[in-house]
């Protein structure tokens, strides 16, 4: 098991090497009239260092003056270190506005996820056992239909419904107007009052795939030897489902939930875009199109490492929830 | 059991090992049926009636090709049909829809509109203005001296050395001379030329000021002779060439000519105070005009109402335009049209270049096993942590940088989502393959001594066909999605060319959220139905594929 498990991270380490060079190349390759304007634009400022000042920056921070690999290496060096520079955008340490926003984003992304369990996975479970019904085909149907459903369009509805016509919600922010006078428990409940919008649409467009996979791993399981087994011994439909067949579902589904816990911090871009929640995703998309270097590579890294953590994770969730996996 | 129901019209050789026995029993009941019944028809007199047709003959069993059965399978689910079916109209109402529409893409509507628009502005002179002759001796500070010593009232005052006499003509106007020297005047009135930037010197100024103020008609300057009407006009030879007034009226184009009626109704208009006034020109016409007064520069403006030529924008569906017009004045129907055709284009040519990295990675992986499929999948793995979305958006925002036009960052932005989307093809062609290369079949081309890039792409690959359209059909909604949200963003598509995308990116103006529902609304629609339709038909495909997986 633990033999399993280091190798695992080991081959995680290895891809995350290669990705962190994949990132710094394409950094690397964009075209030198970009990183020039932006640090042009940067010393157009006022107050701020010259042009000369902030090329000469970049230079040490992304070692651009050497070759691509040394100074691959050097950067490498550098963030293992923990050293990730100061954000453009932000102008302050990269760290320092990552910690700023992301718990945010990760509060928004566990209760959306919460919900998202809640709904798709007995939704999914009772399309499965009651297959070829209404119920089946409307769950089906709600399921691609969150899987196809535009982010930015949904939002958009939800926007118009209940915040122009139905004047409920704000359009735009995480805090009201009158939230500095609000005591504590009233600032909390604005917040939450203005998370309601974008977590719903969080939910709706994420539930689907959880959805369907939950039908298609229960209804792989329904048909297993074990439980014609079950319903042969006369085991009551009630105690076939949810003691034979839901816990042998929940195998794939805890693999894949457990895998999916690391991408919580990786903020939803769009959604906290569209309604300018400060969270990493809004501030990630910022910083990307202002050309915020240091950020964004930051950022990419920091995604990176949240996939391979949550790949990480759903493999040794998957050895330890089943044992087949460990023996073999 | 549906599927038992369903089968029992299928041909049975075809897939065996798919039919449940109690089908195929029943199908081989229901053959029998009809061979006697057949054979009753053709041979009424019961002369052949022992005749027995072989199982596969023609006449008995209509045998069906494994795509037949497929199709069958398919068309008898009926929300992948409904799903085919919204792909059909989308299809339609995007690439023939163009061609129907009677505008272009990037056809813009205008609209009249009345606008007020700057015309004029009045000043009146209320106080004394110098006009110079001399510049040495009326400067500034001379200029003053002279109000000073007209208020007093006196007639002559010491200057820098030199004495000014202050010739007093009328309350308007004072002539100053140094000796005999007229060096400038202080006069109320001013003498306006006719043409636009035209000037006169000061010898007509002043000799036209004079004759005004005595009331004379006619004066002499420069050696011409010029008429002088009561009203102030100045005419040479019947033509107009200036006026003397207490007012200067100013055309704000300099294309405008006043005509003197209108400027005589304008004054009368000022002087009575009215904020309007209709003015009726030679043609015929009436303008009309509205006057306000700026305290601050003592002028009053004076604004035409005028139609004018302007964008359609966002105009409410009518006749013309069956969801109006969008931002910049373009029939929302065929931009609809048209943003259908960039999508769909879009998603399909990302997709293939998806699709044949995909199986020729997968294919190479799959076949070789070894050391070559440990590369593979390690660079797949690596693509898979590729955060993509916000790669995009950074290559997106460079691309801005590097100011490229619509048309190459629409390509660029389909190599980009290929080269990004391959691993997840390349994984499943790898996982089929592996299967697959493990039976009989295989073995026998390898000792029939096929090469190898035939056994792959000719044996392994067709057999992966099934779920490769499936997975690329669901890929196709999602790379619409992708791009939808890319050009919502800004980053992708770009005007001129439309996409669903970027015309819902509207929305992100609150007074198009709010006001315009027709400018937004539909494209989302139809993004979420052809999505919607691409993911029904890619599950009803998979279905109808694998009769197994639906039991």
């Amino acid at each position: 098991m633990w033999k399993y498990i280091l190798k695992r991270v080991l081959l995680s380490v290895v891809i995350l090497f290669f990705v962190a060079f994949i990132i710094y190349a394409l950094m690397r390759a964009l075209p030198t009239s970009y990183v020039e304007a932006m640090a042009r634009q940067k010393s157009m400022q006022p107050g701020s260092k010259s042009y000369e000042e902030w090329m000469a920056q970049l230079a040490a921070s992304y070692n651009l003056d050497k070759g691509i690999i040394p100074g691959f290496l050097g950067w490498l060096g550098s963030m293992l270190r923990g050293e990730f520079g100061d954000s453009w955008k932000w102008t302050i340490p990269v760290v320092d506005e990552f910690n700023k926003t992301v718990w945010l984003s990760f509060i928004m992304g566990a209760v959306s996820f919460f919900f998202e369990i809640i709904i798709a996975i007995p939704l999914g479970v009772i399309a499965a056992t009651k297959q070829y019904s209404k119920t089946d085909y409307a769950v089906s149907v709600i399921a691609l239909a969150g899987i196809s459903l535009p982010t930015f369009f949904f939002a958009s509805l939800l926007k118009l419904v209940f915040s122009v016509k139905l004047g409920w919600f704000d359009l735009y922010g995480l805090v009201g107007r009158n939230y500095n006078q609000l005591n504590a428990w009233g600032q909390f409940l604005d917040k939450a009052h203005h998370l309601v919008l974008p977590i719903i649409v969080l939910v709706v467009v994420s539930m689907g795939s959880l959805m369907r996979y939950t039908r298609t791993n229960m209804l792989e399981v329904l048909n297993a030897d074990y439980i014609r087994t079950a319903r042969a011994k006369g085991l009551s439909e009630k105690k076939v489902i949810y003691k034979h067949a839901f816990r042998n579902t929940l195998i794939p589904i805890v693999t894949i939930v457990g895998g999916s816990l690391p991408g919580l911090f990786a903020g939803a871009l769009i959604t906290e875009t569209l309604f300018s929640i400060p969270g990493i995703g809004f501030a990630s998309y910022q910083s990307m199109v202002a050309g915020d270097i240091p950020f964004e590579m930051f950022y990419l890294m920091f995604l990176a490492v949240l996939t391979l953590l949550g790949n990480l994770l759903s493999d040794i969730l998957y050895a330890v929830v089943d044992p087949r996996v460990r023996i073999s | 059991m549906s599927d038992n129901k369903d089968m029992k019209y299928e041909a049975t050789p075809v897939y065996p090992h798919s039919v449940p026995q109690k089908a195929a029993r029943r199908h081989a009941e229901k053959l029998t049926e009809d061979a006697v019944k057949n054979s009753s028809a053709s041979a009424p007199n019961g002369d052949d009636s022992n005749e027995q047709y072989s199982l596969n003959d023609d006449r008995r069993v209509q045998v069906l090709s494994p795509g037949a059965l497929v199709a069958k399978r398919f068309f008898r689910n009926r929300l992948a049909v409904t799903g085919m079916v919204i792909l059909l109209l989308m299809f339609l109402f995007s690439f023939v829809g163009g061609i129907i529409s009677p505008y272009k893409q990037d056809q813009k509507f205008y609209r009249i509109d009345q606008q007020v628009k700057d015309y004029a502005a009045v000043i009146h002179n209320e106080d004394l203005v110098y006009t110079v002759a001399d510049a040495d001796l009326f400067r500034g500070p001379v200029q003053a001296q002279t109000l000073l010593n007209i208020m007093r009232g006196n007639e002559s005052f010491d200057y820098n050395g030199s004495t000014y006499d202050l010739e007093k003509v009328n309350d308007g106007l004072y002539v100053v001379r140094v000796g005999d020297k007229v060096v400038g005047l202080a006069n109320r009135e001013t003498v306006s030329a006719s043409d636009v930037g035209g000037s006169f010197s000061f010898d007509f100024t002043m000799n036209a000021l004079l004759a005004h103020a005595n009331e004379e008609d006619s004066f002499e300057a420069d050696g011409k002779t010029f008429e002088l009407g009561k009203d102030g006009v100045i005419t040479a030879g019947g033509e107009e060439v200036g006026y003397v007034s207490e007012y200067i009226i100013r055309p704000v184009m300099s294309d405008v000519f006043l005509s003197r009626d209108f400027k005589t109704q304008l004054i009368d208009a000022v002087e009575a105070k009215d904020s309007e006034f209709n003015f009726k020109d030679e043609n015929g016409e009436t303008y009309e005009y509205v006057l306000s007064f700026d305290a601050a520069k003592n002028t009053w403006n004076v604004k035409q109402e005028k139609d004018t030529r302007v964008f359609d924008t966002y105009a409410s569906p009518s006749k013309e335009h069956w969801l109006g017009t969008d931002r910049n004045g373009m029939d929302m129907l065929t931009r609809l049209m048209y943003g259908g055709r960039v999508s769909l284009i879009i998603g399909f040519i990302v997709v293939i270049i998806e699709s044949v990295l995909g199986v020729i990675l997968g294919g190479i992986s799959g076949y070789f096993g070894g050391w070559i499929d440990n590369l593979i999948m390690r660079i797949v793995d690596i693509f898979y942590c590729i955060p993509s979305l916000p790669l995009i958006i950074i290559l997106g925002a460079a691309m801005d940088a590097a100011n490229l036009d619509s048309y190459t960052r629409m390509l660029y932005l389909m190599l980009i989502l290929g080269f990004l989307g391959w691993p997840s093809i390349a994984r499943m062609v790898r996982g089929q393959i592996l299967s697959l290369r493990e039976q009989e079949f295989m073995t026998a081309t390898e000792s029939c001594g096929i090469s190898v890039p035939k056994r792959i792409f000719k044996h392994l690959v067709p057999n992966v066909i099934p779920q490769l359209i499936v997975i690329m059909t669901m890929g196709l909604g999602s790379t619409i999605i992708t791009e939808a949200t890319l050009s919502f963003l800004g980053l992708g598509v770009r005007f001129p060319f439309a996409s669903w995308g970027n015309i819902i990116n509207d929305v992100n103006d609150t007074f198009v959220l709010t006001n315009y529902w027709f400018i937004w609304i539909p494209a989302g629609v139809l993004l979420l139905a052809t999505v919607l339709a691409f993911n029904i038909v890619g599950d009803g495909l998979r279905d109808a594929f694998d009769p197994k997986m639906k039991r």
